[in-house]
């Protein structure tokens, strides 16, 4: 079990927890030459309880998607450890491995890219379903697609059509009922809505919302727009070159920003509301996110911060705890 | 008098499946130094309703219907004797007198060209004058717009440009020639937030320093909501509600729009979100009344065969509804 860290999210104990956690990725080129690394996720620690849902935000190259990845295992762990109901994944056996990947599944961003245009919806949701053997017979399966369909909102005859006859929120949803085939007990949702409509972006919201209750599912939901991760979130981490600078309960976080980053980020979000939007005073942060190949030393949010001083250079800011809501900064 | 113009214009493209209806029959007009949004979801027509005035359509599309005005001047294909006196005449206003602004900047700029090269070459097409005034022009141009050290970074390619950096370059272009209209498609939808509000904030001070009018097209409410001072809403190729900012955000009359402020979220108020039913209606067959019916939780049966008129609230704000049209009827009955 996690030691390390104490829990205050919902239930007893976390359904995930990580631990310490590096992504690192070599991208030296040539034999000789020096070598080169990318800390996409450079010691990220946090965990998820049962029926919770944890956004993570950032800027894109902040590591939050490579995060969701290394948790299904896509990319492997470089150090620290990930432990799922309070066993390690990486030393799994095979019945927990299959478990594991049963239980665990992933939403992508691109409803285009991710369903196979040559195979029917019927056949897409079958497939996970005949990989783990849940139900004995084609028909059943069959039936639990049309059950599927119907609970993501679409049509059960639309079982025999193909990707390409459905809209991107269609398609959405045609990627929830696949994932939901399984029974799964988590989810990580890597940006979901950010290639919809804004009309159908609230549809996927709200259905992600009634499956969590009716199922308990936890979720883990990546995404770069604060405003929606505030709404769907039960407690949200702010990272920033890999590392998590801030986390703690959505509203904490929202209303009373500790770290100078979360600040400007949530000052950056456009508002729908002209009065509001031009009284507000922004945040305007110079420069953009230094690349994680030559991650500056010290806090990594120096280069861009407004209140940063010569200590923020030498030594990097721990996560730490205040009152629940962590931030990893020295001007608190 | 209105720098822009836009008449009854009706834009067709033809596709294999059939003829889509892409933008039907749509008027409004753009004042100087005005900053209007056009708000829509995909396939609202908001693009295709400036490329067509841009005269940028692709091949199998073209402008069925309508007329377009731009500084006083007509600049649809039909008014010109032969196509390319009508390119001439496009080739001379685009980069000049209008710019645009890309969503996507990557696939703007010529990956092999140096950036340098690039913005030069939009002034010197457009004005006489030497490689060394155009490169001074281009230098200062990039140092506005916030690319720090723009010297050096005149001689390098655009793959050595971040995102935000891109899009100040597209910019930079765009302004090169103090143009009247700026005409910004999505500009800011594929950046990152806090460089959103950089480039947001950049685009308005550009236009307040050239004092020219800007079209943001955009399906971000809260994108508009801070730059513009008027706002046209597009649905299935119609404009269904027109009205200033303050309007249109405090006082909707649109069922579409009502629904679209209620499924943005708005972080000042924890407020349920409620989605809009539905998807968008086919343009291949483009329903003949009001293009929102299937979407809308109020419709009555006129609104399923005919496309209700604009009715008035003030000297901006008009809305196409039956509902709106009906109780406006009333009121004048009654008063």
């Amino acid at each position: 079990m996690a030691e390390t860290l104490a829990w205050e999210g919902r239930g007893e104990t976390p359904l995930l927890s990580v631990n310490h956690v590096k992504t690192y990725f070599d991208v030296t080129k040539g034999l000789f030459s020096k070598k080169q690394i990318v800390k996409a996720v450079d010691d990220v620690s946090f965990s998820i309880g049962e029926g919770e849902t944890y956004g993570l935000v950032g800027e894109s190259g902040c590591g939050k998607s490579t995060l969701g990845r290394t948790l299904v295992q896509i990319y492997p762990v470089t150090e620290g450890k990930i432990f799922y109901k309070g066993r390690d994944i990486d030393t799994l056996k095979k019945a927990d491995r299959k478990e594991f990947t049963r239980e665990v599944q992933m939403i992508f961003q691109d409803p285009y890219a991710s369903l196979n245009p040559r195979m029917t919806v019927g056949e897409i949701i079958k497939e996970p379903m005949e990989i783990h053997k849940i139900l004995d017979s084609s028909e059943q399966r069959e039936e639990r697609a049309a059950e599927l369909l119907k609970l993501v909102g679409l049509k059960p005859d639309h079982i025999r059509r193909y990707p390409h006859e459905f809209s991107g929120g269609q398609r959405q949803r045609i990627s929830i009922a696949r994932t939901m085939a399984l029974n799964p007990r988590f989810i990580i949702c890597d940006e979901p809505i950010s290639a919809l409509d804004v009309s159908i972006q609230a549809q996927i919201i709200n259905l992600l919302k009634e499956i969590q209750d009716e199922t308990g599912i936890s979720y883990l939901f990546v995404a770069h727009d604060l405003s929606m991760v505030n709404y769907i979130s039960d407690r949200i981490g702010v990272m920033y070159l890999g590392h998590l600078v801030e986390e703690g309960k959505a509203d904490d976080v929202y209303s009373n920003p500790i770290h100078p980053y979360t600040k400007a980020l949530l000052s950056a979000i456009p508002i729908p509301d002209p009065d509001v939007a031009r009284e507000r005073k922004r945040i305007q942060l110079e420069g953009e996110l230094p690349t994680p190949l030559n991650p500056p030393a010290g806090c990594p949010f120096k280069g861009r911060c407004p209140v940063a001083t010569e200590e923020c250079g030498k030594n990097r800011p721990e996560l730490k705890d205040y009152g629940g809501h962590k931030a990893a900064c020295f001007h608190v | 008098m209105a720098l822009l113009d836009v008449k009854n214009l009706t834009v067709d493209f033809n596709t294999d499946q059939g003829v889509v209806h892409a933008v039907r029959d749509i008027s409004f007009s753009v004042g100087e130094s005005e900053a209007v949004g056009i708000v829509g979801e995909s396939g609202s027509g908001k693009s295709v309703t400036m490329y067509s005035v841009m005269g940028l359509l692709a091949s199998n599309g073209g402008i069925k219907e309508g007329s377009v005005v731009f500084n006083g001047k007509e600049i649809t294909e039909k008014s010109y004797p032969s196509h390319k006196a009508y390119e001439a005449q496009m080739s001379a206003i685009r980069g000049n007198e209008m710019a645009m602004i890309f969503q996507d900047p990557m696939t703007f700029l010529n990956p092999v060209v140096k950036i340098g090269k690039q913005i030069t070459e939009v002034i010197k097409n457009h004005n006489k004058v030497s490689d060394g005034e155009a490169k001074e022009r281009a230098v200062t141009l990039m140092g506005q717009v916030g690319i720090p050290s723009p010297g050096e970074r005149f001689n390098q390619y655009p793959h050595e440009f971040s995102g935000g950096m891109r899009q100040r370059i597209i910019i930079a272009m765009a302004l090169a020639n103090s143009p009247k209209l700026i005409i910004a498609d999505e500009p800011t939808t594929a950046l990152d937030v806090t460089i959103q509000a950089q480039v947001l904030e950049l685009i308005k001070e550009m236009k307040d320093q050239l004092n020219s009018s800007v079209i943001m097209i955009t399906h971000d409410l809260g994108v508009v909501a801070s730059v513009c001072d008027r706002i046209i809403i597009m649905y299935g190729g119609k404009i269904v509600e027109e009205g200033d900012t303050r309007e249109i955000f405090y006082e909707p009359r649109h069922p579409y729009t009502m629904g679209l402020l209620r499924c943005v979220h708005n972080p000042e108020k924890k407020e349920k979100l409620t989605p809009i039913p539905g998807s968008p209606p086919d343009l291949l067959k483009p329903p003949a009344g009001c293009p929102f019916v299937d979407r809308c939780s109020e419709a009555m049966r006129i609104c399923k065969t005919q496309m209700p008129p604009a009715s008035r609230y003030s000297k901006t704000h008009t809305c196409s509804c039956w509902l709106e049209e009906a109780r406006r009827r009333k009121e004048e009955n009654h008063g």
